[in-house]
């Protein structure tokens, strides 16, 4: 190597070839293709992307669970599940468009950019034609951006801010879970009902975007019927330890402590709250009540005896008595022998109706598959008959609002069905200022 | 020829090679074979590689050199990132003046930061830095969400001023022209090559910045920052005040941390909260030390190596476990799985903390040490050389001289 030596005109010369054939790739690549990630073969590859690490990896390996188990539907293994109980009778079992179903995960990490890493992966690498997934709105809204730049279709997971489908809602994306809003329409009256008119209430708040919206949803449609909003605390994300959260409670004058938590938070302060003996508390000649406007089985687990007579609302629950929903958790009862998280439930359907909106499509164009399900009715998937709202892409149906139960008979057991509120009482114009600025744009093909 | 003695030129053009070929080295089994799922020739983990490499080499030039370990380096690269994002919503998707906001906030950043974090040393120093990254990632979480948008992350929404934005101008991150996420693809036999357009953006940055570090290295200034390193306390006693110099080298890599999370942005039109987080500054930690702190290219691998493992070992699941050994019998097929489950998928971490271990204990050196004594037993060199403690770096080398 003594002997390398470069001159500029041996410089320029290389660098001249080395420019060349970089340029000459491009000569080759045609621009052929419909649209990104045509399946050409005999299979079609779908993106499963959820946290299995990190604070929600519980519910996210649960959401992989129910996926795997919708992939073995569509490919006509196992029972068929909610294939059987589902109103469009365009899946026949033999996998979409007759192409057999694969599926390839990824480990969101709850983290935006590790989401959006993982399902660049699965779109550049797998060649996946839908993303479905997440347990976090922060994660929901960054992939669903990004799905939008690809061009393929984001079928949300877990999701519950107001923002996935309000002012973050784009073309390509599609949310079946329903959203804080929605929580505390349905909520309101059931607490009214439950615990008088007239009432206080002190509310914690995670301090970010799924908390504010949480909050400010519960807060108006409490308001709305004659509750006062004493005071709002925003807590840290990071907080374990709410106990000093909890002790200006009592002297505030509050008659019920409203939590905006979720996950590992919500355990934390509930169990905070019920140590320091707030539901033994006589307030303002009321007893003291604690709300948790969102539930999940995985949460409820978690806090333990804590739940016990406390309402939140959710999705769905394995409880439920419809058809739908016993052919599902029937399947993934046998396969997994525990019942399915809500998480599990909106993530199998979801999987279903996007290869139900390809058969009816004809394609997995995604520009045909959102014109598919923009508008689309259906029934047979737990939740009553549904729509996908064509102006925002979010799916109305009923809201469950649930209660711990007072005398758990297993360890499932945890929260029961207070009351089925009607898709009816839940729904808002699409131009609600709580959903208001955002713009769905256009569908994006990737081509 | 460019300030470099001939080895120093001969590892650049090694490192120019090595980047320019990366789609074609990193595609090494066909497409459509078992081994395909360990292909990592794909734009996105090609540009984290580059982009991450940057990181570590400007992290490498404040650890590797002065010995100050810093735990808040993640901010930096938040900060670039939110620089580049905001540029977008204001100007246009041309990448170029978010880059160059990116180094410039980034370097404020980190002088204030620097200049209170340096008061201290060793352990004080790293928690100081920690606790700014921590700030920082909470504002940017919660406090300051109208600037940057919260948990949600920062991105361009259509109703952005985008006052630089004609017509005709690309509706993504573009460099005059050049669209970031474009790539061709070719197909030679079995396998599929994807050359993109923001791979190679980020890899001809990352050939300057290497450059860079290489002439820091040599240079006097690099070689005083050695000395802190070796010992400061003896320099105070020669009359020279050390703290300019480190205050300096912790700019210079705050701002590659900058040039980093700009990048970031760069090739993908968001900037999260969570790349702010403590556990990002550590994983620049574990790249550095992972590769070979103090060494030149060793950060650069390091960062490849935690890419790669948090990519590709997180996508292997059962399934695909299962096609691998399907040829076995069922009993053992299943075993086999079994015992492998806890490393794959969700146990990534898990994996690339053992082989952490390993290197920490068997490469004192890191990666580069391992890369030194397969070499020196190829070329039959003596084997003492590569013993650790007397490697190459922990000894002064002569000052090669500077043009």
């Amino acid at each position: 190597m003594s002997k390398f030596q470069i001159n500029r005109r041996g410089l320029i010369k290389s660098g001249a070839a080395i420019g060349a054939g970089l340029a000459l790739p491009t000569i080759f690549t045609s621009s052929a293709r419909a649209y990104l990630n045509e399946p050409k073969g005999a299979t079609v590859t779908l993106g499963f992307n959820v946290p299995q690490t990190g604070p929600y990896a519980d519910e996210g390996l649960d959401e992989l669970r129910a996926q795997e188990l919708a992939v073995q539907h569509l490919n006509g293994e196992g029972d068929g599940g909610m294939l059987n109980t589902f109103s469009s009778k365009m899946l026949k079992g033999n996998g979409i468009l007759g192409k057999k179903v694969q599926f390839v995960s990824g480990d969101t990490q709850t983290k935006s950019d590790a989401a959006r890493a993982a399902a660049k992966s699965m779109i550049e690498k797998d060649g996946a034609v839908m993303i479905n997934g997440g347990s976090s709105s922060g994660v929901a809204v960054a992939v669903q951006g990004l799905c939008q730049e690809a061009g393929v279709i984001f079928m949300a997971g877990l999701t519950h801010s107001n923002d996935t489908t309000g002012k973050d809602k784009k073309r390509n994306g599609f949310r079946h879970f329903f959203n804080a809003y929605m929580s505390g329409e349905a909520l309101a009256p059931v607490l009214a009902k439950a615990y008088g008119a007239d009432r206080r209430a002190y509310h914690l708040t995670a301090d970010y975007t799924w908390g504010w919206t949480q909050q400010e949803s519960i807060a108006a449609a409490t308001e709305k019927l004659g509750w006062e909003t004493v005071n709002n605390v925003l807590t840290p994300l990071a907080a374990t330890d709410f106990s000093s959260y909890i002790a200006p409670v009592l002297n505030s004058g509050a008659d019920v402590l409203i939590l905006n938590h979720y996950g590992g938070n919500m355990v934390n302060s509930l169990t905070n709250a019920v140590q320091f003996g707030l539901r033994d508390k006589m307030v303002n000649g009321k007893q003291f009540e604690i709300i948790v406007p969102l539930y999940s089985e995985l949460m409820a687990a978690g806090a333990g005896a804590n739940v016990r007579g406390v309402y939140g609302s959710m999705n769905w629950n394995w409880q439920l008595q419809d058809e739908g929903s016993k052919a599902f958790v029937k399947s993934f009862g046998e396969k997994y022998g525990r019942p399915p998280s809500n998480s599990a439930h909106t993530c199998y359907v979801q999987t279903l109706l996007y290869a139900d909106a390809c058969e009816r499509a004809g394609t997995f164009d995604p520009c045909g598959v959102v014109a598919a399900l923009e508008g689309f009715e259906f029934d047979g998937m737990g939740n009553g008959p549904t729509l996908y709202r064509a102006d925002d892409h979010q799916c109305f149906k009923d809201v469950l609002v649930m209660k711990g139960t007072d005398n758990p008979t297993n360890e499932y057991d945890t929260l029961e069905i207070v009351e089925v509120t009607p898709r009816a009482q839940v729904e808002y114009a699409p131009d609600h200022p709580m959903f208001a600025g955002g713009d769905l744009g256009q569908c994006n093909s990737g081509a | 020829m460019l300030g470099l003695s001939k080895k120093d030129r001969n590892l650049l053009i090694l490192v120019i090679l090595l980047t320019l070929a990366t789609p074609i080295l990193l595609q090494p089994f066909p497409e459509g074979s078992a081994l395909a799922q360990f292909n990592a020739g794909y734009p996105d983990l090609m540009q984290r590689f580059a982009i991450y490499g940057i990181f570590a080499i400007g992290f490498n030039i404040l650890f590797g050199l002065t010995g100050y370990l810093s735990f808040g380096h993640a901010a930096f690269l938040g900060v670039g990132s939110y620089s580049v994002v905001w540029m977008y919503k204001l100007l246009s998707y041309n990448v170029l003046p978010g880059l160059i906001l990116a180094v410039i906030m980034s370097a404020l950043f980190a002088l204030l930061i620097g200049f209170i974090s340096l008061r201290r040393s060793g352990i004080y120093f790293s928690i100081l830095t920690l606790a700014f990254a921590q700030m920082s990632f909470n504002l940017a979480y919660s406090v300051l969400t109208p600037l940057t948008n919260g948990e949600t992350g920062l991105q361009v929404y259509t109703n952005d001023p985008q006052v630089l934005m004609s017509a005709g101008s690309p509706s993504s991150p573009h460099f005059f022209g050049i669209v970031m996420n474009e790539s061709a693809k070719i197909d030679v036999g079995g396998w599929q090559f994807t050359f993109s357009n923001g791979y190679y953006f980020c890899a001809i940055i990352a050939i300057l910045v290497f450059y860079l570090s290489l002439r820091i290295f040599r240079s006097p200034f690099g070689i005083m920052l050695r000395a802190i390193k070796t010992n400061q306390t003896r320099m105070s006693y020669t009359g020279l005040n050390s703290r300019p110099y480190t205050l300096a080298a912790f700019v210079i890599s705050g701002m590659y941390a900058g040039l980093a999370g700009g990048l970031l942005a760069s090739m993908d039109p968001l900037a999260g909260a969570e790349r702010m987080q403590w556990t990002a500054s550590g994983e620049v930690v574990l790249m550095t030390i992972l590769g070979g702190a103090g060494t030149l290219m060793g950060p650069v691998l390091g960062a490849g190596f935690i890419k790669y493992f948090e990519n590709i070992f997180s996508k292997i699941n059962d399934n695909i476990l299962h096609t691998w050994f399907s040829a076995l019998p069922d009993g053992l097929e299943d075993a086999i799985v079994f015992m492998l489950h806890p490393f794959i998928g969700k146990g990534w971490n898990l994996t690339l903390g053992l082989l952490f271990m390993m290197v920490v204990i068997f490469l004192p050196g890191g990666l580069i040490e391992g890369g030194t004594r397969i070499w020196n037993l190829v070329t039959g060199k003596n084997k003492k050389r590569g013993v650790p403690g007397k490697a190459k770096e922990h000894h002064p080398t002569p000052t090669p001289h500077v043009n």
